[in-house]
């Protein structure tokens, strides 16, 4: 079947502003947007410029707007797209550098912010530490979190204020903040109860919509904002 | 150009790079410079586990794991290196868990383990429980907890900078010129010392389960600055990909009882591999697929197979197997604990195939997976440049880009994390040992200049020219067809003579974009000349080694020839594009070769 792809496209070397490009492309129903993407890139205009690399949901790399929702381009798929139009736009809320490439150093910068990494300074025992599956189970769906950014450019409270940390960076606290394992829960909590912490996410959804790992992201929130009311972790 | 220096410089920020990066920063400057922000690295789709006879639910020992990695390798690993990974693996695992590593837990809160194909019992020769995992994530675990790991200890990290070349002065590596991708700008690097961690290559076959970025940069650049690829011929088919893209599935899932079924409903791996079935190496595996497939039974006569894992027919097969729980008691699964334990894979079968396999089995064929050979390492992590042995001051390399040799002819599954884990840190150690008692040599003038000169030939818009992508395409097919699975002299042939054709080819390119900004055309041209090396040296290698090991299997040589053939291969890419063959011989400590059975 032959798809139409209309695409934003921006080159900052020669474009003033944003324009829509189309292409027709032959496609399978069961190709991913992806597939599409790198059919016009190899075959009609080598220039178009989008990250990707695993292709296959787990690396993150190619979050974007499709037909106006943020998803992986690599695990939306032809058939689900619709039948007509398929309409690729970059990100919004992070500043755009080229056609589907938007800057994501800012999104690091609020993921950094959050302390994303183990702090136990007991001296470990000779073999692991001992966490029951009930204890590993509580911070489960937040570790399958992959830094695609597609949650927190969803995010409308993001869009009018970028210092928001996001939802992304509240995911990754979280899921330090519930393992029985770290010891900096408060000092976590501290930053996110800061007035661009997790009382600018006015439960829209959208983040959770966007998740390409179903994570159930605005309950992970909510967690976090109970644990900061009552100062306990239960 | 902009000049840098650091002690250490690491290229790459997968697993490998980003332990190297972690150790080698605690007492010497570091920067890791990566195409992909870290967290896309490859790494992240390791799905089943790392091995570590930590024995956690029965009885395990460094020494089974170690002699299963030897007859893995069908012989050609380095013994002392693999005792050595082996050893390392329980420290290493539990070194993972004190970093935060979130893994699958047992009852009583210790590290949950599985069984995976070539892992067994020394004794009984059954399948043990020796890979730890943490759901079918692993690698994304591992990935996560390293690059968090080297944020709370500040690495500083060059995110989306391309590896262009290796700076050599004086026979001793200073250190790498890369590429900003955001801008075009040229960076020189200038390090005591180099740790390659690039990955993969993958790329160069049809069906692939490797990122688009799996283009074995670090070994491209160190075949142009003259060092020789190890047992490049060896590369492996993971049994079940995806059928048509390629995508894996977890050994894990025949881990957890999953069989594979032909078109005649047959469980045909009985007849294979009669004890461990299933679970037999992966190179024995695809095997038995293709010839499967080739006898007309494949799905429909297709050339696909089924996975089968659903719970009516895992708890079938095991009690006809007469397979036990821990507790001695039957093994029984059910749809709730596959799900928990088997979330991503279910998920990639109801994306790409629009199917429940806890309902349906999962259509699948062998897919290009992973590269044993690679840059010669000894097991510090030093590259090694001749037969014998002489290390390359300042130069050091780790995980999948290497070869120390661990794998020999196939790598057992779960070795691969192990293998980035306990390499990539003692890498790490020693080139921070080495660099910090260096002196740092004036740099060339145009120590960029090679560099550029390869992007400058790429680099044209106006005039006649091809497309970068249609000969991709082509080398592709041709190592799909005829440097796969199974391989023939005649096939090689033909493979070499289109390789060579394409490289001719590849020297008329015309790209749409010359900008500088992300200018990603160029960058992938620029890769997809690194993959034409690497294709034409595993096709020169594979057509030397007149025999069947491992990965390696020639229908006119079908056996394994231990008289002529127990050696490493070393392949030169010359300046006027032949490659030069040598052979090292492999360590052999306490395993002498055995014919290899399952």
């Amino acid at each position: 079947m032959e798809v139409k792809v209309k695409i934003l496209r921006f080159n900052p070397e020669t474009d003033k502003r944003p324009h829509y490009q189309i292409f027709r492309v032959e496609a399978e129903p069961t190709d991913r947007v992806l597939d599409l993407l790198e059919k016009i890139k190899g075959y009609q205009d080598g220039s178009l410029a989008f990250r990707r690399s695993c292709a296959h949901g787990i690396c993150g790399s190619d979050a974007m707007r499709i037909n106006g929702v943020n998803r992986l381009a690599c695990k939306t798929l032809v058939k689900d797209v619709g039948k007509g139009t398929v309409t690729v736009e970059p990100l919004l809320g992070l500043p755009l550098i080229k056609d589907l490439i938007v800057d994501m150093e800012p999104f690091f910068e609020h993921y950094e912010s959050v302390m994303p990494y183990l702090i136990n300074d007991e001296p470990p025992p000779l073999k692991e530490r001992l966490q029951s599956p009930q204890e590993r189970e509580r911070f489960d769906d937040t570790t399958k979190c992959i830094l695609c950014a597609a949650c927190t450019t969803s995010c409308p409270s993001f869009w009018s204020n970028n210092r928001y940390v996001g939802p992304a960076a509240i995911v990754n606290a979280h899921r330090f903040i519930f393992d029985s394992r770290d010891r900096a829960a408060a000092e976590r909590l501290r930053i996110l109860s800061d007035q661009f912490g997790v009382y600018r996410c006015h439960t829209i959804f959208n983040c959770t919509l966007a998740c390409p790992r179903e994570i159930q992201i605005t309950k992970a929130i909510g967690e976090v904002k109970k644990a900061i009311a009552t100062g306990s972790l239960d | 150009m902009r000049l840098h220096q650091y002690d250490v410089v690491v290229v790459g920020a997968g697993g490998a790079g980003l332990m190297a990066a972690l150790y080698a920063s605690k007492t010497a400057t570091t920067a890791v410079i990566s195409k992909l922000y870290p967290t896309r690295s490859h790494t992240g789709t390791a799905q089943g586990g790392v091995g570590a006879a930590l024995g956690n639910l029965e009885e395990d020992h460094p020494e089974w794991h170690t002699f299963d990695t030897v007859k893995g390798s069908d012989y050609l690993g380095d013994q002392d290196a693999i005792e050595f990974m082996c050893t390392e693996a329980v420290r290493a695992v539990y070194e993972l868990e004190h970093m935060g590593l979130p893994f699958s837990r047992t009852p009583d809160g210790r590290i949950a383990q599985r069984p995976f194909g070539g892992h067994t019992n020394n004794i009984t020769g059954k399948p043990v429980r020796r890979s730890c995992y943490a759901a079918d994530r692993t690698g994304h675990m591992i990935l996560q907890t390293l690059y968090q790991q080297c944020l709370k200890n500040n690495v500083t990290f060059y995110d989306e900078f391309q590896v262009l070349d290796l700076i050599l002065v004086n026979g001793v590596a200073q250190g790498v010129v890369a590429i900003e991708l955001a801008t075009s700008d040229i960076h020189v690097f200038h390090a005591n010392a180099v740790i390659i961690a690039t990955g993969g290559h993958g790329r160069i076959w049809k069906i692939t389960s490797n990122a688009y970025a799996l283009t074995g940069d670090g070994i491209a650049i160190a075949l142009r600055r003259g060092i020789p690829a190890e047992d490049m011929e060896f590369f492996q088919f993971h049994p079940t990909g995806i059928y048509k893209l390629g995508i894996l599935i977890t050994e894990g899932v025949r881990g957890e009882g999953g069989v594979l079924i032909n078109g005649k409903g047959e469980r045909f791996m009985e007849q294979y591999a009669p004890r461990v079935k299933d679970l037999a190496s992966r190179d024995v595996v695809s095997r038995a697929m293709y010839l499967e497939m080739r006898e007309g039974r494949g799905i429909d006569g297709k050339d696909y197979l089924y996975l089968d894992v659903r719970p009516e027919t895992v708890n079938r097969f095991a009690a006809l197997d007469g397979r036990t729980r821990p507790d001695g008691s039957p093994y029984r699964v059910t749809a709730e604990e596959l799900l928990s334990k088997l979330p991503d894979i279910i998920d990639f079968c109801r994306t790409y195939l629009g199917i429940d396999p806890i309902q349906q089995p999962m259509p699948v064929q062998p897919t290009a997976h992973y590269a044993m050979g690679g840059i010669p390492t000894n097991r510090f992590g030093e590259v090694v440049i001749d037969e014998k042995n002489k290390v390359l001051p300042g130069l050091y390399a780790a995980g999948e880009t290497a070869c120390v040799s661990v794998h020999g002819a196939n790598r057992l599954g779960t070795n691969s994390l192990l293998d980035l884990l306990v390499f990539g840190k003692h890498a790490g150690l020693r080139a921070a040992e080495y660099a910090c008692r260096s002196q740092f040599q004036a740099l060339p003038k145009d120590v960029a200049d090679f560099a550029l000169e390869q992007l400058d030939s790429l680099r044209r818009c106006k005039g006649e020219g091809e497309r970068v992508s249609t000969i991709a395409e082509e080398m592709k097919e041709v190592m799909m067809e005829h440097v796969g699975v199974f391989r023939t002299a005649e096939g090689m042939q033909q493979a070499l003579t289109k390789l060579r054709e394409l490289k001719e080819r590849y020297r008329n390119l015309k790209l749409d974009d010359c900008g500088k900004v992300f200018n990603t055309e160029l960058l992938n041209a620029w890769e997809v000349g690194n993959l034409l090396d690497l294709a034409l040296v595993t096709t020169a290698s594979a057509l030397a080694r007149k025999e069947s090991r491992g990965a390696h299997a020639r229908e006119d040589y079908p056996k394994r020839d231990d008289k002529n053939w127990l050696k490493h291969t070393l392949a030169w890419l010359q300046e006027d594009g032949e490659v030069k063959l040598r052979y090292k011989p492999v360590v052999i400590t306490r395993y002498p070769p055995k014919e290899r059975t399952y």
